[in-house]
């Protein structure tokens, strides 16, 4: 007979731990899947896994680590944040298209002017647009108690529905044969978010990714706000004693997550994607849901949390082109990391005691 | 622009048709919800139920195969997310989203063959005299056999929930689990039993839209119905009828936006398309000023610590 007996305090090893082996079980049962669809699994891990980072293409596929993982990370620290305290804004997806759409905006506003104060206005008007789409559960949850994860949710198809529309009409490029999509912004100098440092996929949002990490560890463990935060998720009667406002955590901690997904948005419209398009959106804002969970809502986890998810993105595709791996089986794959990473938390926070049936 | 094409008698009819998967997946939120457990997973056990309803509808040539294989399809999915909340005790929030972006990933994988196939065809309801009476007859007596088990189910769910004494235990359980406990019912049990009915019933919605409503296999197509099934239930404040009457307006105006998009109306495509989902935030924002009525113990983990 099984038995759980909650922990005291969750165990801090454990804590660490389950993450890894998470990973490792999903390697386990990813394997079984890629058998399952007829390929070689050891050979599909390693291609995910290994080729990405020390095949004979990595000097190609190693900048896409960042290129791919720096926008995953800005979207999950804000996430994690409103995550902590119980607040679940699930539309970030939403909230980085309507970023994508202000930043390209202002670009396409501006065109073909070339100046050194439009590439600052379009970040400004990334994260203005990310931060006011989310204001719209913000405002709705603190006013009517309306849910959140609900009203954050429906915002992603209207989002959606924006973009096809923007990309269709408003923005669609007058010279681009009736194509739909905007202007390519990797063509227009000032508005092209480019590499920092050739070849490494360091551009500006990468940069944006670790400030956000390294603002949001002093934040959670230096500020009194971050401690207001922890403290609501982890104790909410204790908060609303203490004189902890909801209100202003709700609008604080959607209103930061829409602002860092919108940056995102408009960091990948004005580099590595180039232009809005119908299907310019990737999911970045559902699968950094997983990296969040993942990182176990830490800043430093996030970051490594951002790095790996990005590694299967890129070792997903590899496995697409050599093997001929479903893009879906991937995205399985990353579903299955978050159900292993939830059933293991039990560890975190419980201990199993096997007790002989009739003893107790 | 010519709104004279839009013929009402057959607006109504695929009205009905348009909000039998919402029904569908929203009584069995309804139960679960009822139960106390926040399954946010229902659009991922839909598309499972889609694509698996499709699978089994194709290989074996027969659509009721299909929908018996999307109910199961669906509670082998819930029961995932039954295990990570009842025993494993992971957050329920968590869990559904979990289930929902597995289940998707998983439906596209399961789906790659599937892709430009017409399934078999269901018969629709053919009575005689009745199916051929003016207006009455298309709304009330030309449908397809799963329209009308979706309003029995709803009826079902209404008699079981206040009547029975399963229903009872049901709601007791959803109410204050510590108490139920300490009556001595399994509390453990009747979620994962009322969890695994949700995901039937999710199942079964899914299926609907991929072998009847649409009836073709695409990528992602529940569109976010399992979410909109999810405000349903809260719109309904938890009470089967109103869910029905809340699906036909949903269907209603999704008919209805897709009339005008086809009648030619001066509003762009995309802004019709979205208006179902703004509509769905403004009736939650209506509702949720009453949250007397939700389940008490809706959400919580229940561990029985004697």
């Amino acid at each position: 007979m099984i038995k759980l007996e909650k922990r005291p305090q969750p165990s801090r090893k454990l804590s660490l731990a389950t993450p890894l082996i998470a990973v490792f079980v999903t390697m386990i049962a990813g394997g079984l899947l890629f058998m399952a669809l007829g390929k070689n699994p050891f050979e599909a891990i390693a291609t995910i896994f290994w080729e990405p980072l020390f095949g004979e293409f990595a000097f190609y596929y190693r900048p896409q680590l960042l290129v791919k993982g720096g926008p995953l990370i800005l979207i999950a620290i804000g996430l994690s944040l409103g995550f902590r305290a119980g607040i679940w804004n699930i539309g970030a997806e939403g909230q980085y298209i309507i970023g994508a759409l202000c930043g390209a905006g202002v670009a396409l506003a501006f065109y073909p002017m070339e100046s050194f104060f439009i590439f600052p206005l379009m970040i400004l008007a990334g994260a203005l647009g990310g931060w006011a789409w989310a204001m719209i559960p913000a405002l709705l949850k603190v006013k009517f108690g309306t849910n959140e994860i609900l009203v954050s949710l429906m915002l992603v198809y209207v989002a959606e529905q924006l973009l096809a529309s923007m990309s269709l009409g408003l923005m669609k490029n007058p010279q681009g044969f009736g194509f739909p999509g905007s202007r390519n912004l990797q063509e227009y100098p000032s508005a092209f978010n480019a590499e920092l440092i050739a070849g490494t996929g360091m551009h500006w949002g990468v940069l944006f990714a670790f400030i956000a990490v390294i603002f949001a560890y002093v934040l959670l463990n230096r500020h009194i706000l971050g401690f207001n935060i922890r403290l609501t998720g982890e104790a909410p009667r204790a908060a609303r004693f203490a004189g902890v406002s909801p209100t202003r955590l709700v609008l604080f901690c959607l209103g930061t997550a829409g602002a860092l997904a919108g940056l995102a948005g408009m960091f990948e419209v004005a580099g590595p994607s180039g232009q809005v398009s119908i299907d310019f959106n990737a999911g970045y804002g559902f699968t950094a849901i997983i990296v969040a969970f993942l990182g176990r809502l830490h800043p430093v986890g996030i970051l490594l949390a951002g790095l790996l998810m990005a590694l299967t993105y890129i070792g997903g595709e590899i496995a697409q082109s050599n093997m001929g791996l479903p893009a879906a089986a991937i995205q399985v794959f990353q579903g299955m990391l978050l159900f292993f990473l939830l059933a293991l938390d039990l560890l975190t926070n419980y201990r199993i005691r096997f007790a002989v049936k009739g003893a107790a | 622009m010519d709104l004279s094409a839009i013929n009402p008698v057959l607006l109504i009819a695929s009205l009905m048709v348009a909000a039998t998967p919402l029904l569908l997946a929203a009584v069995g939120e309804l139960v679960v919800e009822r139960a106390g457990v926040l399954n946010l997973g229902v659009e991922g056990m839909m598309i499972v139920g889609a694509i698996g309803g499709f699978a089994i509808s194709v290989e074996s040539g027969s659509p009721y195969l299909g929908l018996v294989a999307a109910m199961i399809a669906g509670a082998v999915l819930s029961l995932l997310f039954a295990f990570l909340t009842q025993f494993a005790l992971a957050n329920q929030v968590a869990s559904g989203l979990a289930l929902t972006l597995f289940g998707l990933g998983l439906s596209a994988l399961m789906g790659q063959g599937y892709v430009g196939i017409k399934p078999p065809a269901m018969g629709k309801l053919d009575i005689p005299i009745l199916s051929d009476l003016p207006v009455v007859g298309p709304i009330l007596f030309g449908h397809d056999p799963v329209l009308y088990i979706g309003i029995a189910l709803t009826a079902g769910v209404w008699a079981v929930l206040k009547y029975s004494r399963i229903g009872l235990i049901l709601r007791a359980v959803g109410e204050n689990h510590d108490a139920a406990h300490a009556l001595g019912y399994n509390v453990i049990r009747v979620r994962v039993l009322a969890i695994m009915f949700g995901g039937a019933c999710a199942g079964l919605g899914g299926a609907y839209i991929s072998l009847i409503r649409v009836p073709q296999w695409t990528e992602g197509m529940t569109a976010g119905i399992g979410w909109i099934a999810l405000a349903l239930v809260v719109f309904a404040s938890w009470k089967p009828w109103r869910v029905l009457l809340g699906a036909y307006l949903f269907g209603g105006i999704n008919v209805l936006q897709l009339n005008l998009q086809a009648a030619g109306i001066a509003i762009p495509v995309e802004y019709l398309a979205m208006s179902p989902y703004i509509i769905t935030i403004l009736v939650l924002v209506i509702m949720s000023a009453d949250k007397s009525r939700a389940p008490a113990s809706l959400g919580r983990i229940f561990h029985a610590s004697g």
